[in-house]
């Protein structure tokens, strides 16, 4: 008998319809679970105790009388802290936004509620979803719950660490260049970045724009796929979000891969990337094709220049989306006498922001400036329409690409963290989807030296229902998933 | 009227002011008189994940106006943001767009003609673009002396319409009928309403003698554009006297002290790191809603004046000053359909009822004269009852106080004087006080003209003129008759 906080989003949802279970029980087995690892994980900012509680008194009540119950009835998802929750502070791991309180809800936040969902808490992340590691938090590191000396993968770590954990049965991330597939592949649990337009980002607080979604990470696949349902579709608050019917992604998740063809990017394979990673993920692919798919290996020229285009890219949008904390409104500002806002605003930022963001605040502002705007931003933009007509004409001729999700093992807090570029090159097999725009997930394919790997699947433009089901068969016969660190 | 060697450029911006809301959300518009910071959300003061949504009314309105100023408008257009920090910007950068960097605005290549002393002179659009208004600085005095600066958001996000043309005028006087032009215009399109308060600002370009350009930011009305520039036209031009070279730099028009004062220098301009708006996507504008907007557009001032001087039959100059302003267009055809007279009420309208707006310094609008207190003034001259002098003294009550002429005439007791007889009393007195004035009249016309302008005074201007004439020429000449028959006897006696 598994503990209640091990059951899976599906299996607690059933157990609350059939009332089974009680929300209140579940969510207090979940709390007394966070009581106990979060301070070896250190994975959310905010817990919300006592609201949690409240929402699962309600939710009991209303199964008591016989009203009907979301999809997520009583399910314990953390929100990543760049999440705008009303009434409950999003920090974006930050001290500029460390005492915000948003006056409204992110558009999925609104989903979540309406299927019965209870927010059990705010996750940690690197700050303002600048980084691989999570340990650019303001409010310090997350822990890799497999090993707590190992960093848990970034930005969304504290999502990914607490689903991995048990301190939550769901969770959602954002994904601005790998930052839900990254802590996912990291800490064995399934990730995905949907495909851009498909999840609303109203109330996801802007990193880089172009490129970001929000999106599950949860303990199988079956569970991203219910996760996924609830929260896409259009908003007509996000012009960004596409007009597409709403789909059940659960209904699609059976039917196999017989038939697929899976095109391997050999640039996914390339120096840089752990001998050890790459068999894992050979294994994976050739037990695709044990369930009837086929495969082939491709080559993306292109990808060479996904890395360099991403950074750029992301930066300037991040320095013009982070010039509005200025301390005139909201958030940090520097005790100062001076009216000169000028020099308020300045040392407010240099204050509120850590390092990193103020690095690429510094690189994105320079990128975007007179002169370079040509060679820089415009050029990223170039080799963007480049990479997105590669994946094209890929997409013309297999159904999904598969590779490794990070090209090395989880690495050890504090190793990488001087080293921007070492870190930055991490993200290199995670950028391209964000860049083309299209879907990409991460399943759990096995462990080097008992460390998470993970296999990551790309597909079309808003085929996450193939997505889903290769990697629904996958995970079946793999069975990697659902696997829990000791802790 | 050109003035010798100045080139002057603007760059207006028009509010929307017809929206409900706001550009990108859904907060009113309706800002003016509310409480500070009332009339937000969280798009419009840029929190933290709030993002963008156009509001489409807008984009028909912009391109209403783009087609009626002869521009072409893009089929396929972008939002870009324009970076830069200042209080008034929740975000710290405005949505707007670009003609650069792969931006496309709104609308290109238009033109207004404008007209002086029958000279028409074409002057060219650049460009248009829609953009959001940033909020409201308020502060104590002066904004180089102010102790603080207080910041209302009401405005943030509100629709502005940005028209920016070459540098073609000549003088401040060309820039300031382009602005009541373009106005007209706008408010003839029923998008906008230039009588509220900052509705349409502009900034200006000006160099003198093909030297140093300086802007001039802060003109809040088309008065007050020939003012600025006048200004500086002087200020420039005196340094030049003083061999002083004119700096390039950005200036700021004083409304209070009438003066510019320096904002920034050029070594301090601004890279505004334009790039495109990710928050919003590539606006595509089919045919078809082009063709629809051409065909519900109003009509225009100057198909107006063509049928106010065909239908109406009035002078290309009547027709030109009354479709100049859509509210004083809009009054003549209330007056003509209650009084079929076009010709007079437009003669009322253009001298003395302009004139008087003016001297009170008050729009159409704001005054209390409708357009039936005008007509019914109209014909109590007519009938007879007032004088045009007791007309024109009236006016300015009715403006202020929107009574009406026959009841300010009735109360105030300025009926027109039409009794033979009582005139006869009055002309006696008159004669009677001004002996040698009648003596001479008897000779002399002019001082007939004196003892009517003496009746006139009597009577407060009361007496009817034609029939005060009349009667005091009858009563001279009974004087010259009594005066030929005591001389005919004298000798006989």
């Amino acid at each position: 008998m598994p503990e209640l906080y091990e059951l899976t989003g599906r299996e607690v949802s059933e157990k609350i319809r059939s009332r089974e279970l009680t929300v209140k029980e579940y969510i207090s087995s979940i709390l007394e679970r966070i009581r106990k690892v979060e301070e070896k994980v250190h994975a959310f900012v905010t817990v919300l105790e006592e609201d949690a509680l409240k929402r699962a008194e309600e939710i009991d009540r209303k199964a008591d009388c016989g009203h009907g119950l979301g999809r997520l009835c009583g399910v314990a998802v953390a929100v990543k802290d760049n999440i705008c929750t009303k009434g409950v502070r999003t920090t974006c791991s930050s001290r500029m936004l460390k005492d915000f309180v948003p006056p409204y809800n992110a558009t999925v936040i609104e989903r979540l509620l309406r299927e019965d969902a209870v927010i059990i808490g705010k996750t940690n992340m690197d700050e303002f979803a600048m980084g691989s590691t999570t340990e650019t938090s303001y409010f310090g590191a997350t822990r890799n719950p497999w090993n707590p000396t190992l960093v848990p993968g970034g930005s969304s770590g504290g999502s990914a660490a607490a689903v991995a954990a048990g301190e939550a049965t769901l969770a959602l991330g954002s994904d601005t260049g790998g930052s839900i597939r990254c802590p996912a592949s990291y800490c064995n649990v399934v990730g995905l970045k949907p495909t851009y337009g498909l999840v609303s980002r109203y109330g996801l607080i802007a990193y880089a724009n172009s490129l970001e979604q929000i999106g599950p990470i949860t303990i199988d696949t079956y569970d991203c796929a219910l996760l996924l349902s609830v929260i896409a579709g259009h908003d007509p608050k996000d012009s960004t979000s596409v007009k597409t019917p709403r789909r059940d992604y659960v209904d699609f998740l059976e039917g196999g891969v017989e038939g697929f063809k899976i095109g391997v990017p050999s640039e996914f394979f390339g120096e840089g990337v752990d001998a050890r990673v790459k068999e894992c993920v050979w294994r994976a692919i050739h037990t695709l094709e044990s369930l009837g798919a086929t495969y082939e290996e491709v080559s993306l020229p292109s990808l060479e220049y996904a890395l360099p285009a991403y950074y750029i890219i992301a930066m300037s949008e991040a320095s013009s989306n982070l010039a509005r904390y200025d301390g005139l409104r909201y958030g940090y500002r520097v005790e100062e006498d001076s009216w000169d806002w000028p020099t308020v605003y300045s040392k407010s930022r240099r204050v509120g922001f850590g390092a990193e963001v103020r690095r690429r605040i510094i690189l994105g502002t320079y990128a975007l400036s007179a002169g370079y705007y040509d060679q820089y931003y415009l050029k990223a933009l170039k080799i963007r329409t480049l990479i997105r007509r590669d994946f094209e004409k890929a997409f013309e001729k297999f159904n999904l690409l598969a590779g490794p999700t990070m090209p090395v093992p989880p690495f050890r807090i504090g190793e990488k963290i001087q080293n921007p570029l070492e870190l930055y090159m991490c993200d290199i097999l995670t950028v391209p989807a964000n860049l083309t725009g299209g879907p990409a997930v991460t399943v759990p394919c096995g462990f080097v030296d008992g460390l998470p790997v993970g296999l990551q699947l790309m597909g079309r433009p808003f085929r996450e229902d193939l997505l889903l089901r290769a990697a629904k068969a996958y995970g079946d016969r793999a069975g990697f998933e659902g696997l829990r660190p000791k802790l | 009227m050109s003035v010798q060697g100045v080139i002057i450029g603007l760059e207006v911006h028009v509010q929307l002011t017809s929206l409900k809301t706001k550009l990108f959300c859904g907060c009113s518009s309706d800002y003016r008189g509310k409480e500070p910071n009332t009339l937000v959300c969280p798009v419009c003061l840029g929190l933290p994940g709030a993002l963008p949504v156009l509001n489409r009314k807008a984009l028909e309105y912009a391109v209403m106006a783009a087609l009626a100023l002869n521009c072409k408008v893009s089929k396929r257009m972008f939002f870009f943001r324009k970076n830069y920090f200042y209080p008034d910007m929740p975000k710290n950068f405005q949505i707007s767009q670009y003609d650069r960097a792969g931006g496309v605005p709104l609308a290109v290549n238009g033109y207004l003609t404008i007209e002086d002393q029958n000279r028409v002179k074409k002057i060219r659009i650049s460009r248009i673009h829609l953009e959001e208004d940033p909020g409201r600085l308020v502060h104590l005095g002066p904004i180089d002396q102010s102790p603080y600066t207080l910041v209302d958001y009401n405005r943030a996000g509100i629709a502005l319409l940005e028209v920016v043309t070459e540098p073609d005028f000549n003088s401040p006087k060309e820039a300031r009928l382009f602005l009541q032009k373009l106005r007209s215009i706008l408010e003839h399109l029923g998008v906008f309403d230039g009588s509220l308060e900052g509705a349409m600002r502009c900034d200006a370009n000006i160099s003198l003698e093909g030297g140093t350009r300086v802007e001039i930011k802060n003109i809040t009305s088309f008065k007050e554009v020939e003012r600025a520039l006048n200004f500086e036209i002087l200020r420039q031009r005196d340094l030049l006297e003083k061999g002083i070279s004119v700096k390039r730099e950005t200036r700021h028009w004083d409304e209070a002290r009438r003066i510019t004062v320096s904002l920034r220098t050029k070594e301090e301009e601004q890279d505004y790191r334009y790039f495109p708006e990710p928050d919003l996507v590539p606006i595509v504008l089919s045919e078809e809603f082009i063709k629809d907007v051409k065909r519900r557009m109003p009509e225009l001032p100057e198909a107006r004046m063509r049928r106010f001087m065909l239908s109406y039959g009035l002078p290309r100059y009547d027709a030109e000053v009354l479709v100049s302003s859509k509210d004083l267009a809009d009054f003549f055809e209330e007056c003509v359909k209650i009084y079929n007279k076009p010709k007079k009420i437009s003669n009322w309208m253009m001298s003395d009822l302009l004139r008087c707006l003016y001297e009170n310094n008050l729009e159409l609008k704001e005054s209390k004269i409708t357009p039936q207190s005008l007509v019914e003034m109209i014909q109590l001259i007519e009938e007879g009852t007032i004088s045009v002098k007791i007309a024109k003294k009236i006016l300015p009550t009715m403006i202020l106080t929107g009574r009406s002429p026959r009841e300010i005439v009735e109360s105030e007791g300025l009926t027109k004087i039409t009794s033979r007889k009582l005139l006869s009393e009055l002309i006696a007195t008159v004669f009677r006080e001004n002996p040698k004035a009648v003596r001479d009249a008897l000779t002399n016309e002019k001082a007939v003209h004196f003892l009517v302008g003496q009746l006139m005074k009597k009577t407060k201007g009361k007496a009817d003129p034609a029939l005060a004439n009349e009667m005091i020429k009858e009563m001279l000449e009974a004087v010259r008759r009594k005066e030929g028959s005591s001389k005919a006897s004298t000798p006989s006696q």
